[in-house]
């Protein structure tokens, strides 16, 4: 009963929404009702499910975070004194201090901005690069794609955190920006296989679809093709590749400068700061523990964001 | 008639001015791993203007290929056309550069493909893909390609067309998306229209209004029309002429009526037989034994004879030329004058 009521009120609020959609006014040229656009419908799925809602917040929590710290903490991060030397929780400083004497918190709320900037601007670099070589490599096929696979092959065989350790050895500069920069570049650069691989797997399935056939057979040439009839049935998993890639570079940028290599001091980052908490675990885990909550959530939430638009955007799952 | 019926003859006569589209001679193979497969053994055809051609053939017989290769979508490699021509208002489409080959494609010879579905892109609206082609080819603006489209939808009788601009593909029915596809293929006014099994995919009920409408554009816009399938029933209201293919080969050609009548080959035979009808209670459905053969070890001498009840020792060893039996009509069979004659099986 109340399931009908339920389905009959959305009706009419479906009936509603759409003032011009009205039955009887068919070839109204020029007048049209607003298109479902596939955003729409993808919004329609995604509002639905908490599992993007929670995400999503998080998402905007970290972002947050990284890009207005003061709004969470009042307290300086840089502002230490080893008299409070693991010392409890008081005033801001919820967690307490580290070792150094400086409030965990607030140095887990400023270490989001570098741990994020790594992870976004390395998976939008590593997604670049994966896109035109699985474009590519996909859609040309024969020797351009031997070539092109055999080259991820190789950088696929080189181990991430030694490439990374001998390439970020050689930056000689200290400069925070340097590293930084350092830091994505290695990691998109040694990244970028794996989606490489996901691109040129659904360039080719989409490239044998009869839509390109049909694309082809009106007239469009190859550039058109890949841009507009492969490109967007194409990017789904490419977007969820890079999404857990995302996560994954976080939590690379602080494996690397947990092992000194990646940013340094005085840089505040989660790998650093879990490195330094590491050390005096035994006194202390709170200096541990903090910033690793806060990278692990960040990581789940990209991972969990990215699930949830791949099956929110994929027109076969409807 | 019955000196002309032995006498072979390479083509059908041409026209002073040429024929709107004339395959001529056409083989393709696919080079695989496994081995060549002959796929298209010397076809010829012709389309003049308002014309409708059927070519028949069950699956595997070549007549999607010889379509592809006339739109210049095969997929090479592994396709390979390795001899013959396709004309286009006498110019070969094969010898002209890929940038002018595109000028042709959708705006002289369009296509419909037999899974509308597939063939309509998932993450565009239809409105959005009907205008591409109008926006990228004739430079219209938005708005312009927009009442276009609409205009389109109109002319495939798509109902409240304005309104169902901004649908995706997945949100009509499986009769509406081949009308859609249709609507894409008519964008640009080509003036011939190859329908790949236009309604294989289709109910039945939706089969008949399909034909139906490609029937009435066709004589609506002018067209000239091929229309591949391998249901003999589509055919008989709709086609002017009628090309059976088998194993990569035209085997007969002629007009629908005297083709319904007589059938000159034993394979076309085979075919009007096995159509089910309605007097024919409780028996059982004739049928064509045996199966197509496997493309890369065709027969020697007819590629029929395995199967067919009139075979002799010349169909092994001699392949049949296309034998006139008049009225334009050919057959590629030894016999085509005795099948022809033979009322009785």
């Amino acid at each position: 009963m109340s399931d009908f009521e339920t389905v009959a009120a959305s009706e009419n609020q479906a009936a509603r929404r759409g003032p011009s959609g009205e039955p009887g006014t068919p070839n109204q040229v020029g007048q049209p009702r607003k298109p479902r656009s596939l955003t729409g419908d993808a919004w329609r799925d995604l509002r639905r499910k908490p599992i993007f809602w929670i995400s999503l917040i998080l998402v905007l929590l970290v972002t947050a975070m990284a890009a207005v710290p003061g709004l969470f903490t009042s307290n300086n991060p840089t502002d230490c004194a080893l008299s409070r030397q693991h010392a409890a929780p008081s005033g801001g400083a919820i967690f307490g201090y580290d070792f150094q004497g400086c409030d965990t918190y607030a140095r887990a709320v400023y270490g989001a901005r570098a741990s994020l900037l790594v992870g976004a601007l390395s998976a939008l670099l590593t997604g670049a690069i994966a896109l035109l070589v699985g474009m590519l490599a996909g859609y040309f096929g024969g020797w351009v794609d031997a070539v092109l696979s055999r080259v991820i092959d190789v950088v696929l065989g080189i181990p991430l955190l030694l490439a990374a350790i001998v390439l970020l050895k050689r930056v000689g500069s200290d400069s925070a920006t340097v590293r930084v920069g350092a830091v994505i570049f290695v990691l998109a650069v040694l990244g970028w296989t794996t989606a490489a691989r996901v691109v040129r797997s659904s360039v080719i399935t989409a490239r044998e679809q009869d839509y390109v056939a049909a694309a082809r057979m009106l007239g469009a040439g190859d550039g058109r093709i890949m841009w507009r009839h492969i490109l967007p049935n194409a990017l789904a998993p490419a977007i969820v590749v890079l999404t857990i890639a995302l996560g994954s570079f976080i939590a690379a940028e602080a494996t690397l400068s947990f092992l000194g290599i990646g940013l340094q001091e005085p840089t505040i980052s989660w790998g650093i700061d879990i490195n330094n908490g590491r050390v005096h675990m035994r006194e202390s885990a709170t200096p541990l523990v903090v910033p690793s909550a806060f990278l692990a959530l960040t990581v789940l939430a990209f991972i969990m964001l990215g699930d949830a638009i791949r099956d929110a955007f994929d027109p076969k799952l409807r | 008639m019955s000196q002309n019926a032995v006498r072979p003859t390479p083509a059908s006569p041409t026209p002073p001015g040429g024929h709107l589209l004339e395959v001529r001679d056409l083989h393709v193979e696919f080079r695989t791993s496994e081995g060549v497969a002959r796929v298209i053994n010397g076809v010829s055809y012709h389309l003049d203007p308002g014309e409708t051609l059927a070519v028949l053939g069950e699956s595997g017989s070549g007549k999607s290929v010889t379509a592809q290769a006339v739109m210049g979508i095969l997929d090479t490699p592994p396709a390979h056309i390795s001899s013959g021509a396709i004309l286009y208002s006498g110019q070969d489409l094969l010898t002209l550069p890929e940038a002018q080959r595109r000028q042709v494609r959708g705006k002289e010879i369009a296509m419909i493909f037999q899974d509308a579905l597939s063939a309509l892109n998932p993450v565009f609206p239809v409105g959005w893909q009907i205008g591409e082609t109008l926006r990228q080819r004739l430079g219209m603006s938005r708005a312009d390609a927009r009442r276009r489209s609409v205009e389109l939808m109109d002319l495939v009788q798509i109902p409240a067309a304005a309104k169902r601009l901004g649908d995706h593909p997945h949100q009509f029915s499986g009769g509406m998306r081949q009308r859609v596809m249709i609507a894409m293929a008519l964008a640009m006014e080509p003036k011939v229209l190859i329908a790949d099994e236009p309604t294989t995919a289709l109910d039945v009920t939706v089969q008949a209004q399909i034909m139906d409408l490609l029937a009435d554009l066709r004589r609506d816009l002018d067209m000239a029309m091929i229309l591949i399938t391998h249901d003999l029933g589509v055919v008989a209201d709709v086609a002017d002429r009628i090309a059976v293919m088998y194993a990569g080969r035209i085997v007969e050609h002629a007009d629908v009526r005297s083709l319904y009548r007589a059938p000159a080959h034993p394979y076309t035979k085979g075919l009007l037989n096995s159509i089910p009808r309605l007097d024919q209670r409780g028996g059982k459905l004739a049928t064509i034994r045996g199966l197509p053969p496997n493309l890369m070890r065709i027969p020697s001498g007819c590629p029929f004879h395995p199967r067919c009840p009139y075979a002799q020792q010349v169909c092994v060893d001699v392949v049949p030329h296309d034998l006139v039996l008049g009225d334009g009509r050919t057959s590629a069979c030894h016999f085509a004058q005795e099948v022809r004659d033979d009322r009785a099986s």
